[in-house]
């Protein structure tokens, strides 16, 4: 798999990403810096990850939405590129437009940070092929804003083509509409989650929960190392 | 120059909080009036916060040195050497004063200004953590200042990507007008990069990184020196303002810069600002410096030369570079989109030198600025020792105070608090609050891990100063031990009130006393520490609060343990129980006295059964281990059957002593095979014994009654919650 990182100003998680996915691959991902202005050749997987890109000064993702590599992104799944955002990767991809709706304040309008635990809701994309299909898993949650959020068109058609990928199983702690933690593009090639696999890649540090997921994605682009 | 008149001069210097023989001193050096920028700079290098002026004789006293030791007290952070050619640099710093004036945004800069302690030497921050002390939480008051500074904290560790990974947190009126707030900062660095902030090289280039300069902070240090009274709230503006956004950029620029060569000298700029970096990095390279504050990045419009040298605007760094490297750095950091500004140059003069629009500002001789700075023996008097506490009935019996207890505001669940702390940014968090005694962190890449704590027991620190002081070592030492790690090197933050009391002075220098023998009979040396004085309001005075921030090693993380209960094991309680009730918070919190002596501390005996105890979990005997401090024994049992929702059958028996005392060196051991690790304690000399087993749904004693572990947890999640909403 030829996975790259965004790195935008404030993003936090991109070190924990490339650890998750060096794990299941044995090569370090490109880090590119937002204002690179084109994406390496040939690669499988695009990741936003989480942190505070700008500082989440203006809305949570809103800046890095119209960074120069964004634009360069968005080409990418327009192409049929697979793009994996986390947490302000998200909220970027939301921004974006790259998927529907919104990520609100936390319901309590506090940060969370525990363990959360989702149900996988379809098992049958890149992202959620190391899952069985109602499986259970958990994963740590850290935002400010993970409380999604659209319309009543937008939710029917979500639920009704099956593109909400992953459920809060436990408590909904940050008020998403229908427990929603994590939904997909029409082509099932861009998904957007708030709580963090990367971190639970690890017997001794938080849990090896999140390891099927880039398992998975290693072996989708397994044809493609 | 514009020198300021006699008669204005000595007024200004008491309005900024200069003694009159401080000023006679300033004068002598200057051997002229001052301008008002030397003025300045004076009354803030001189200040009880940059100058330790009242603490420094006793300071000497405490052991700093070992062999794994590679930067004691004296640097912006304190250094250790951790293995495999890595260093943990780490430093813990109080934000007290603007915390209590302005909660979010206080805890937030103390949060940023010990971040930059530890980055500017050259280490990626890896680990918060956090001492705190709220007033009497059924104030209105204390929750909003909690609150805040929670949030704070939050704020600023979960945008910069820090995991804000422990801290402590107690409750006392003492506190009802003087919260404490002290943050400490773990990095890791190579040990053969460590950068320091002595300046070297004739002509060298100074630079500022940062954010721009702004009016925020003017004479923070100086506030920060002074008791409180009915108007402190009105100080705001000595508050600065926290950008941990700039922080993270500052971060990451500060250490690509740190890989290449071009750097002489770094220092962050936080109290005082530019004075204090400009002052610290030229005398401690013995060097002059000359600064054009035209070339400073400015936020704000018409700034004096006054308010840019004292200003306290956060996120920012003055670098000594390599001659001809500045483009090397320049674009470094405007790639980080950060300011980057050559403000002036070292000399050979000895002088610092401020021009502004054309004049000079500031000429001022380095050398006496601090080897003349101001000393004081102050006068001490002893804290009286405690009469011995005659015996006291239970009024509530054992399992009722256990319920009380573990609902009690210090010793209730402090979920609410760390679920807003993101604790698992990095990837590396192994043991997290309310898992183990300490928090556990993985250095990346590596199979070894640093164990880190903060503790301190204030009111046994007021019963008994030395006794107090030698605690909050033993206990910060215990914790770690607890996990299996060594403990190394503690730093820490001295809080206390006014020193120009004898009575307050006669604590700082029986803690430290206590702490240097702690330190001494421990292996246990401080490398970094923070003096916060002045901790009165109305005349009140703080519990006095030496928080030691200690950190361990241990060379393989699969072997630490934590503290949940496990679901088949023997518990054996290791150390000595003699049922000291005095100043235990079941004498406070059930009967309602706060008396007697506190714990007396047997260091030989701490060592001794510490050593015992982390043997045992390095050779993989011990499922689970948790050492005993507040709430004593039955306490401790409660805290790992509800780590784990475990429970047990205790057959061990005694009095409200037994259960509640707190008695030190010792700890609960889960095991296997309770049996072997008896055999072996005696061999060892350390006193054991069998308290029962682990299994089922409730903590069932012998012949005194039973609770389950969901009522224990309910009373114990529900309470810092219910407090917070005022219930």
């Amino acid at each position: 798999m030829k996975a790259a990182i965004i790195v935008f100003p404030g993003t936090n998680r991109e070190r924990d990403m490339a650890i998750a996915l060096e794990r299941v691959t044995g090569r370090k991902p490109a880090m590119l810096w937002h204002r690179d202005t084109a994406l390496p050749q040939g690669l499988d997987l695009v990741v936003l990850p989480g942190g505070f890109s700008y500082g989440d000064y203006l809305r949570c993702g809103a800046m890095a939405a119209q960074s120069p590599l964004m634009a360069e992104v968005k080409a990418f799944a327009a192409r049929g590129g697979h793009v994996l955002g986390v947490c302000n990767g998200f909220q970027m991809l939301c921004e974006a437009g790259l998927l529907p709706g919104a990520l609100l304040k936390n319901a309590s309008l506090r940060f969370l940070a525990m363990d959360c635990t989702m149900r996988v809701e379809r098992a049958d994309t890149v992202y959620t092929r190391g899952y069985q299909q109602g499986q259970e898993f958990k994963a740590t949650m850290a935002h400010g804003d993970g409380n999604y959020f659209c319309d009543a068109e937008t939710l029917a058609r979500l639920e009704g083509e099956r593109l909400v990928s992953l459920r809060y199983s436990g408590a909904n702690r940050n008020g998403s509409i229908n427990a929603i933690a994590g939904i997909l593009s029409p082509n099932l090639r861009v998904m957007g989650m708030m709580p963090h696999p990367e971190n639970c890649v690890d017997p001794l540090v938080g849990g090896e929960d999140g390891l099927p997921m880039f398992q998975g994605l290693a072996e989708s682009f397994l044809t493609a190392a | 120059m514009e020198l300021l008149p006699a008669d204005r001069a000595s007024q200004l210097a008491a309005q900024f909080g200069l003694k009159p023989d401080e000023f006679e001193r300033a004068l002598a050096i200057l051997g002229r009036q001052p301008t008002l920028t030397e003025l300045g700079i004076f009354s803030v290098m001189w200040s009880e916060h940059c100058s330790y002026k009242s603490s420094r004789v006793w300071l000497k006293q405490l052991p700093t040195k070992a062999p794994w030791v590679i930067q004691g007290p004296g640097e912006n952070a304190g250094v250790i050497d951790i293995g495999e050619g890595l260093a943990a640099v780490f430093k813990m710093e109080s934000h007290n004063h603007p915390s209590f004036i302005e909660p979010y945004s206080g805890a937030a800069t103390g949060v940023g200004g010990i971040l930059r302690d530890v980055f500017t030497m050259g280490a990626r921050p890896v680990a918060n953590l956090n001492a705190l002390r709220f007033g009497d939480p059924k104030l209105p008051r204390t929750r909003r200042i909690l609150d805040g500074v929670v949030r704070g904290i939050g704020g600023y560790g979960n945008c910069v990507g820090v995991p804000t990974v422990g801290g402590e947190v107690n409750f006392h009126p003492a506190y009802n007008g003087n919260p404490l707030v002290n943050a400490m900062t773990v990095g890791i660095a190579p040990a053969d990069r460590i950068f320091t902030a002595a300046a070297s090289g004739v002509g060298n280039p100074v630079v500022y990184v940062g954010s721009k300069t702004g009016r925020d902070g003017i004479h923070g240090a100086t506030m920060s020196s002074a008791e409180f009274d009915k108007d402190s709230e009105e100080k705001r503006p000595t508050v600065q303002i926290g950008d941990p956004f700039a922080e993270k950029l500052l971060i990451e620029a500060c250490l690509e810069l740190m890989a290449t060569d071009a750097i002489v000298a770094i220092q962050d700029m936080g109290a005082a600002g530019l004075t204090s970096s400009g002052v610290e990095m030229a005398g401690k390279g013995g060097m002059g410096v000359e600064l054009v504050l035209d070339d400073v990045p400015q936020r704000e419009e018409g700034m004096s030369a006054y308010e840019m040298m004292l200003s306290e605007s956060q996120e920012r760094m003055l670098l000594i570079l390599k001659p001809g490297r500045e483009a090397v750095a320049e674009a470094i950091f405007h790639k980080w989109e950060l300011d980057f500004a050559v403000i002036g140059h070292l000399t050979d003069t000895g002088r610092i030198v401020i021009r502004h629009k054309g004049q000079i500002e500031a000429d001022i001789l380095l050398a006496p600025l601090e080897s003349e700075a101001p000393l004081y023996h102050r006068p001490t008097e002893e804290t009286p020792k405690q009469p011995p506490l005659p015996p006291v009935a239970d009024p509530v019996g054992i399992i009722p105070a256990l319920k009380t207890l573990v609902a009690s505001p210090d010793l209730c669940s402090r979920r609410w608090i760390w679920d807003q702390y993101d604790a698992q940014v990095g990837g590396q968090t192994s043991k997290r609050p309310g898992q183990a005694d300490a928090a556990v962190v993985r250095v990346e890449g590596k199979r070894r891990a640093l164990a880190m704590t903060t503790d301190c027991t204030p009111r046994y620190v007021v019963a008994d100063p030395e006794a107090g002081g030698a605690q909050a070592v033993a206990e910060a030492w215990r914790n770690i031990t607890a996990t299996g790690a060594l403990p190394l090197a503690i730093t820490d933050n001295m809080n206390f009130g006014n020193p120009e009391k004898p009575r307050i002075m006669g604590q700082f220098a029986a803690a430290v006393r206590g702490m240097a023998a702690a330190c001494t009979a421990l292996d246990f040396p401080v490398v970094s520490g923070n003096v916060s004085l002045y901790n009165e309001t109305e005349g009140q005075p703080i519990l006095p609060t030496p928080a030691i921030g200690g950190v361990g090693v241990i060379e393989d993380l699969a072997n630490a343990v934590g503290l949940s209960m496990p679901a088949k094991a023997e518990l054996v309680l290791i150390g000595a129980t003699a049922g000291h009730l005095g100043q235990s918070i079941w004498l406070r919190d059930i009967a309602g006295q706060e008396a007697g002596p506190p714990p007396p501390v047997d260091l030989a005996a701490e060592r001794r059964n510490g050593d015992f105890v982390r043997a045992q979990i390095l050779a993989g005997k011990v499922l689970a281990c948790h050492d005993l401090s507040d709430g004593g024994l039955l306490v401790a049992l409660a805290e790992m059957a509800m780590a784990s929702g475990i429970g047990a059958v205790i057959s061990a028996s005694g009095d409200h002593g037994f259960w509640f005392g707190e008695d030190q060196a010792r700890y609960i051991l889960a095991v296997p095979d309770a049996a072997a690790l008896l055999a072996e304690a005696q061999a060892a000399g350390v006193p054991a014994q069998k308290l029962g087993v682990s299994g089922g749904e409730s903590l069932e004693l012998d012949r005194i009654g039973s609770i389950s572990v969901a009522e224990l947890t309910d009373a114990h999640e529900s309470a810092l919650p219910k407090l917070m909403e005022g219930i």
